[in-house]
């Protein structure tokens, strides 16, 4: 590996986006922290949501800055093999943060399952518990009443979960012809698989979104409808916030393609947004088995 | 196995001097805010780090000027609440682990024949993110109904139901402190992985490098499960979930399961690099190898997996299953084997050794002997029958304060007094530095060696008063305390002392038994250092 490559490693001369991106993550940390704060004090948004937008405006046009900053350097042969390594090792590590990341959300779905639950059913040695907090209380999963009585339904894995699993698992597919394109400077099949990934992507989101109308709606699922209803829509919500990230991210992948970006042997970019993507699917896997089957 | 210390004498000087005019250091402010090179970075980090325990330090000190006596005189308990929250996150998130980041920033790529850090411009962005997490954390202090008062493990419900107005705050300036470490973790990785000089084979890594790489791996594990954590504090606070409070069907010890499960880990990522540090200090001035390095990597990375294994001893007192405490225990007491193989490894590097007591030695030598104190009251504190008369007691307090403040930030100053020459150019003002390690040796036991005292007599955690019968060593505890922080306003006025070059110019290599390729550059270490890497040979 780096025993092999001795060309120049790039390190890129003074840049202003990372202070940028700082002061980005500051306003955004500012405008949330005040924004959820007023709301849940008064009801009402302050000033802390102007803050967030400002920060979330500062922070795209820092990527847009970065990234085209790089995207320069790459075409114009700056970047070495070696540097792609970094790039692609940096991906998979932040993958894997992200894996730790829905790790601590299903970790709290599986304490819930099988231990918070059960024992406020009385279940091991905790029979005292049950009858001294709320000796109503029967366990079950879906928790569908919880020990202070709030009702709600479960949402069932057929219908539109199993839908979206097929059309996510399809859509992991297409990407990878995309990719297999790419390899073979197969332009035309890139092009198509990428933009087929992107409507796969969109469509799992449209259906997501009827999805939670659904669970509002009919069957009184809510974010506050007990633990069972905070494992639902904090993981599906996390992960349907990646799926827009990864098709915002393969959204600009596609318009580079055509605009003629990637080559068969540089095309970083567009490979970290695949990983992506399959790394989205896997979840929803887990996601649909846990949450929805099991 | 050729380690480390052998391949010095074999490189071969490449052209790295030679690349220095292609963009040395910009002037004025924007070198800093715009800077993209490792040892800027590496300085920023240091600083901010030092200035964070400085303000930590100076909340620690009002502290123990409530606790000198028994009663409330000098400030709110509320306030009290603030001031031991706060001065725990800054320790953690704002001292030790950015200066040990600085350190990586410094030394690794100069210890492993790099240019830089492999990801240069996220290494600026993972550092300016700290500056403001932490303005929005100290500012929060000054919100209507006060900062976070909760602890810095802000368990459960009071962070929740208990907690103030400023919780989004404190929850969102987490966040960013997290992305902040995860950033910094991977850019340490990548380095590590990719960017050593040709032949700096794996086991011919400095301890230093090791020790780092594995505590970044631990940070990329572990950080996400902090903001899962901040996450679910903030949605049951705000948004109605119930993830904490049993009435929904969630659990608050569910909090201390997440928490730990990030929590203990990150106690290691506080100490292995110090490990390293020690590990690299020791031989330089035992003029001798090190003792056992292969087991040395191998214990460090049993360590690291055992702290995925242990986090619930945090928790015997919630009320586990019998199982699971005997498990916790069984494991937590595991951990002692391979750190005590590290010990037995420093011992017997000194072992017949040329030893030289020069300041990062002395500092290094009072870690060993401190460190492996505060180890044995963690050993205590892991017999779970026993744990629960030590639990939520000042021997808790003890025990972390020996093994972060004896512990983690000695070995950050030995690390400073043994790099500064490197870093400056100038030798330290010897006797003012000697004069710092002796002040603060004997303050830190004074300060923190009382406390095992009246903790095992029953004296509480966290609460701003106490029975009339601590008394006498609270106050001595609390001039300790004194002594200590200002103690290290010695090391302040030597530190500047150094950045402004006052003090005789030192040689390439500054100690005569250090070994490693940092010593094979200038000193001060020109801007670009290894822009062709080094060829290392057997």
């Amino acid at each position: 590996m780096s025993q092999t490559e001795h060309s120049e490693y790039y390190v890129p001369a003074q840049s202003p986006w990372p202070i940028l991106g700082a002061f980005a993550f500051f306003l955004i940390a500012v405008g949330s922290g005040t924004l959820v704060a007023q709301i849940g004090k008064t009801g009402e948004a302050g000033w802390g949501q102007w803050v967030l937008i400002v920060g979330i405006v500062a922070i795209l046009a820092m990527l847009v800055g970065w990234f085209r900053d790089q995207i320069i350097e790459s075409r114009t042969g700056l970047h070495s093999h070696q540097l792609g390594v970094s790039y692609r090792q940096g991906m998979s590590w932040f993958i894997f943060s992200e894996v730790m990341f829905f790790a601590a959300f299903f970790g709290a779905l599986f304490y819930a399952r099988l231990i918070s639950v059960p024992w406020l059913g009385g279940a091991s040695n905790n029979e005292m518990t049950n009858l001294v907090l709320w000796p109503d209380f029967q366990a079950m999963w879906p928790l569908t009443t919880t020990p202070d009585g709030t009702t709600t339904q479960a949402m069932g894995p057929m219908g539109l979960p199993l839908i979206n699993t097929i059309i996510l698992v399809i859509s992991s597919v297409t990407i990878h012809f995309a990719h297999v394109g790419l390899e073979h400077n197969k332009r035309k099949q890139l092009a198509n698989m990428l933009l087929l990934t992107i409507v796969l992507g969109c469509i799992f989101l449209f259906l997501q979104v009827e999805e939670y109308i659904h669970a509002y709606r009919d069957l009184g699922l809510k974010l506050d409808s007990g633990v069972y209803g905070n494992t639902f829509f904090l993981l599906t919500g996390f992960h349907g916030m990646h799926v827009t990230l990864g098709t915002l991210f393969l959204i600009v992948m596609w318009l580079r393609v055509l605009k003629g970006h990637f080559t068969p042997d540089n095309h970083f970019a567009f490979q970290a947004a695949s990983w992506y993507w399959h790394f989205v699917d896997v979840v929803w896997l887990c996601l649909f088995v846990f949450v929805y089957v099991l | 196995m050729n380690s480390v210390t052998s391949t010095q004498d074999t490189i071969q000087h490449g052209s790295d001097q030679g690349h220095d005019s292609h963009h040395g250091p910009a002037k004025g402010i924007k070198r800093w805010l715009y800077t993209t090179n490792h040892k800027d970075i590496g300085s920023l980090y240091l600083w901010f780090a030092f200035i964070m325990f400085l303000v930590g330090g100076a909340m620690a000190m009002v502290i123990r000027a409530e606790l000198f006596q028994p009663g409330l005189q000098i400030v709110e308990p509320h306030f009290f609440n603030q001031m031991t929250t706060v001065h725990g996150l800054i320790m953690v998130f704002g001292a030790v682990m950015p200066a040990f980041t600085g350190l990586a920033n410094w030394m690794i790529p100069m210890m492993i024949g790099a240019p830089d850090m492999a990801l240069p411009r996220m290494n600026n962005l993972s550092f300016w993110i700290l500056p403001f997490a932490f303005l929005i954390l100290l500012a929060s202090l000054f919100v209507e109904g006060g900062g976070p008062a909760f602890g810095w493990t802000f368990y459960a419900p009071l962070s929740t139901t208990y907690s103030g107005d400023s919780t989004a705050l404190f929850v969102f300036s987490v966040h960013i402190m997290g992305i902040s470490s995860i950033m910094g973790a991977i850019n340490v990785i990548v380095t590590i992985w990719n960017m050593r000089a040709p032949g700096m084979t794996w086991f011919k890594l400095p301890l230093f490098v090791w020790t780092w790489l594995i505590t970044a791996f631990l940070l990329i594990a572990v950080m996400p499960v902090l903001a899962g954590a901040v996450t679910m504090v903030l949605t049951d606070k705000y948004f109605g979930t119930s993830f904490f409070d049993a009435a929904g069907g969630g659990d608050p010890v569910m909090f201390q399961h997440i928490f730990w499960f990030f929590g203990h880990p990150e106690v290691y990522i506080m100490i292995l690099p110090a490990f390293g540090i020690i590990s690299t200090i020791v031989p330089a001035f035992s003029r001798k190898k090190l003792f056992g390095y292969t087991s040395m990597v191998y214990a460090t990375v049993s360590i690291a997996l055992l702290s995925f294994l242990v986090w619930a001893h945090h928790m015997f007192t919630t009320g586990m299953p019998v199982y699971a405490e005997l498990f916790f225990m069984y494991c937590t007491m595991l951990i002692s084997v391979p750190t005590g193989v590290k010990v037995f490894n420093w011992v017997a590097t000194m072992w017949r050794g040329a030893i030289s007591y020069e300041v990062p030695m002395l500092f290094s030598l009072a870690f060993i002997v401190l460190f492996t104190f505060g180890g044995f009251s963690g050993l205590m504190l892991a017999i779970t029958p026993v744990d629960f008369q030590y639990h939520d007691t000042y021997f808790v307090v003890a025990h972390f304060h020996y093994v972060l403040v004896t512990g983690a930030i000695f070995s950050l100053i030995a690390a400073a007094y043994y790099w500064l020459p490197k870093w400056t150019g100038v030798m330290y003002d010897v006797g003012l530095a000697k004069l710092h390690f002796w002040c603060s040796l004997i303050s830190v036991n004074v300060l923190f060696f009382p406390m095992h005292f009246v903790g095992l007599a029953g004296m509480p955690r966290r609460i701003p008063d106490y029975s009339i019968q601590f008394a006498d060593w609270n106050q001595i505890i609390s001039l300790g305390g004194f002594a200590f922080g200002l103690s290290q306003l010695i090391f302040l006025a030597l530190v500047i002392k150094a950045c402004r070059k006052q003090g005789e110019p030192v040689a390439d290599k500054v100690w005569d038994g250090a070994e490693g390729l940092e010593w094979t550059v200038a000193s001060p270490a020109p801007y670009h250092t290894f822009t062709t890497p080094p060829k290392i040979q057997d």
